[in-house]
């Protein structure tokens, strides 16, 4: 199997009996987030050009409706942890966007004050307990504040992708928080590539779903380009967690549209993969999907109006930001 | 005197804290088993505290500490065991890419105030693979606090401070010293940035941590046959150093010899010279380092017991120094 959009996979079944309320009110601030990471992303690949952004980043345009759909969600204590495609893991919880586009750029007004920059942002305050260069990081990240947030009557959510998925992290993690019941949900970003390497060359079975079920952990394959299958499939493991029913796995399948990193150009693709992906854009679907259920075309042409102005003076803000003074604030090596 | 044996002392600093402190948990492998782990260190923690606070997980060291990480990133102090140090190489990625960076790299939002403890050192004939000090590899890593106590009191006493702390703590108990006994502590804590000079002396300065101070504590009683007035420091700490500690003797004393259960190369005791040459050159006349030989830890007694460093071994190498070296006054 190839990378194909998810329309073209057997759809996972509906659980049966589960009212879904689709409130359109909640799909339109949802999707103004959605746009807000498209921006986001698209502006952050701008000024890496520019040489404003350094090293390298990861782009996750094309993926937005996972993060964003799962957050739906979640309240707004409950905790989460991603990847060094962070972007819109931390938009999505809840990271100002002006904060997050000055840690990109070092800046002293960054979330993390220039220290983390793109690939290791974190943001305890909106319950983003950190962003992890290494790629299953976040799956034990998140485990372990499942341990808290048991305690704390919250749920725990790991992103991550489908790399992360053939390492230790991904199989002890797994298999540690069905055995201590702990209310964690894995949300698996399987966008088909781990770096340049196609995930079906690489990933013994080729399924990534069913690897929970040797755990006997709920799994469900969801088709990541739609907001409201990502959030549907979300509440339940949510609910399933906070009702002391244990961890879920969600593999939502995705596509990002840049290369892995900036210095990636995807040249390994096949050639008509990406337009086909491209006709699935999530923010596509989810604005007809606004459009059907009744929300005017003047409201949502608003909130991508909205979205792209407030990244633009996010944007503006964080590069009149000044860079961290080393000699005023050097920093210490232990906390007390 | 009632007298405290090493092992209790560290199941009464966990059962203390988990009584003072709500947050605090411990979980690892076999640590709730009737037994309470393969050294019998925490049996009846779980009766005590409920499984929800004290419980076995399975051999799983990098989930372990990837949980123990994210519990202390959300309010909890997770206090972990890694059976072995030796086995501290697998979860590496977690202390190393998590743990040891949260408070730096988020600008001071939060920390991980985490424990791992772990069983450590050789000479209980468990081979190559369950016998090694991981406290040097660990020393080079900024945002982790590296702990090995040497006697019964300051095991309680660290452990105490090593759970109340904000920070990742690494804590090392040898397992030749589970059994040891000694005075009760006479403090509820024991600061885990300073060093102890654990006996004084003029004529030279010995510092080791672990077992390697008990090591040197006895050499010093026999040199002092010898008219050598020996200076023991345990630095209990590998991280953070006090290097103060050390200098204020080495001023005294001009003579520094650092005792390390472990390979030379690329070892705590290379770097503590190191640094004493940086800072203190002006008061050295000598210095030198006990350690291992420059290969894995052997099983079979006859080659473990050359292997290691001892108070003979520290004995003799300290009379063939100083008879060869330099003039000792004695």
């Amino acid at each position: 199997m190839s990378a194909r959009p998810a329309q073209e996979t057997e759809r996972a079944p509906e659980p049966a009996g589960l009212e879904r309320e689709h409130d359109p009110g909640a799909f339109l601030d949802a999707y103004a987030r959605m746009v807000l990471i498209r921006e986001f992303e698209q502006a952050i690949h701008r000024l890496f050009l520019k040489g404003e952004v350094h090293g390298t980043t990861h782009l996750s345009a094309g993926q937005e409706a996972v993060p964003v759909g799962v957050c739906m969600a979640l309240d707004a204590d409950d905790y989460v942890s991603g990847t060094y495609r962070g972007h819109g893991h931390a938009l999505a919880k809840g990271t100002a966007p002006e904060a997050l586009a000055a840690e990109m750029l070092g800046r002293a007004s960054g979330v993390c004050g220039g220290r983390a920059g793109s690939m290791n942002v974190v943001d305890l305050e909106h319950g983003l307990v950190g962003c992890f260069g290494i790629v299953g990081g976040s799956i034990a990240a998140a485990t372990g504040a499942a341990l808290s947030a048991r305690r704390q009557g919250r749920v725990s959510v790991a992103f991550f992708g489908d790399g992360a998925t053939n390492q230790a992290y991904f199989h002890e993690c797994l298999n540690f928080a069905r055995v201590l019941e702990l209310p964690v949900v894995y949300v698996c970003e399987n966008n088909f590539y781990g770096e340049f390497t196609p995930m079906e060359n690489v990933t013994a079975g080729g399924e990534i779903a069913a690897r929970a079920g040797a755990y006997k952990i709920p799994f469900t394959v969801v088709d990541g380009n739609d907001l409201w299958a990502v959030r549907d499939a979300a509440t339940e493991a949510v609910e399933r967690a906070r009702s002391e029913g244990g961890p879920t796995l969600l593999e939502c399948q995705t596509y990002r549209h840049y290369g892995h990193s900036k210095s990636d150009p995807a040249k390994y693709r096949p050639d008509d993969e990406l337009e086909r992906w491209l006709a699935r854009d999530p923010l596509t679907i989810a604005r007809e999907r606004l459009l059907a259920d009744g929300i005017g075309e003047d409201e949502v042409t608003a909130v991508e109006t909205e979205g792209r102005e407030e990244m633009e003076r996010a944007t503006q803000a964080a590069l009149a930001a000044p860079y961290p003074d080393p000699r005023e604030r050097p920093g210490s090596e232990f906390s007390g | 005197m009632s007298e405290l044996e090493f092992r209790v002392a560290i199941r009464d600093a966990l059962a203390e804290e988990l009584e003072r402190d709500e947050s605090v948990l411990f979980f690892g492998e076999d640590v709730a088993a009737e037994q309470g782990g393969v050294f019998a260190v925490t049996p009846g923690l779980q009766e005590r505290f409920g499984a929800n606070r004290v419980f076995d997980t399975p051999i799983s060291e990098l989930a372990l500490a990837g949980a123990a990480f994210g519990a202390a990133a959300t309010g909890t102090r997770p206090v972990i065991e890694i059976m072995f140090g030796d086995f501290m190489a697998l979860p590496m990625d977690s202390l190393v890419n998590q743990a040891a960076k949260l408070w730096f790299v988020s600008n001071e939002q939060g920390s991980a105030p985490l424990v791992i403890r772990s069983a450590v050192g050789a000479g209980g004939r468990f081979g190559a693979m369950h016998s090694q000090n991981p406290g040097t590899w660990l020393q080079g890593i900024p945002g982790l606090k590296v702990v090995a106590p040497s006697s019964p009191a300051d095991a309680k006493g660290l452990l105490k401070s090593a759970i109340r702390d904000d920070n990742p703590v690494i804590f090392l108990e040898h397992k030749r010293l589970y059994s040891i006994k000694g005075p009760e502590p006479d403090s509820e804590t024991v600061p885990l940035e300073e060093a102890a000079v654990v006996r004084e002396g003029g004529d030279l300065t010995i510092v080791s941590i672990s077992k390697g101070v008990r090591d040197a504590l006895q050499a010093a009683d026999t040199l002092a046959g010898d008219g050598l007035e020996i200076e023991v420091i345990d630095l209990r700490a590998l991280r953070p150093l006090d290097l103060a500690t050390v200098l204020t003797s080495v001023a005294k004393t001009n003579r520094v010899l650092a005792v390390e259960e472990g390979p030379r190369v690329g070892g705590w005791a290379t770097g503590l010279l190191g640094s004493i040459a940086e800072q203190g050159l002006h008061d050295l006349d000598d210095a030198w380092i006990v350690a291992t030989e420059e290969t894995p830890i052997p099983y079979s007694p006859s080659l473990e017991d050359e292997f290691l460093p001892n108070a003979e071994t520290i004995v003799e190498s300290v009379r063939a120094r100083l008879r060869t070296g330099v003039e000792t006054g004695a």
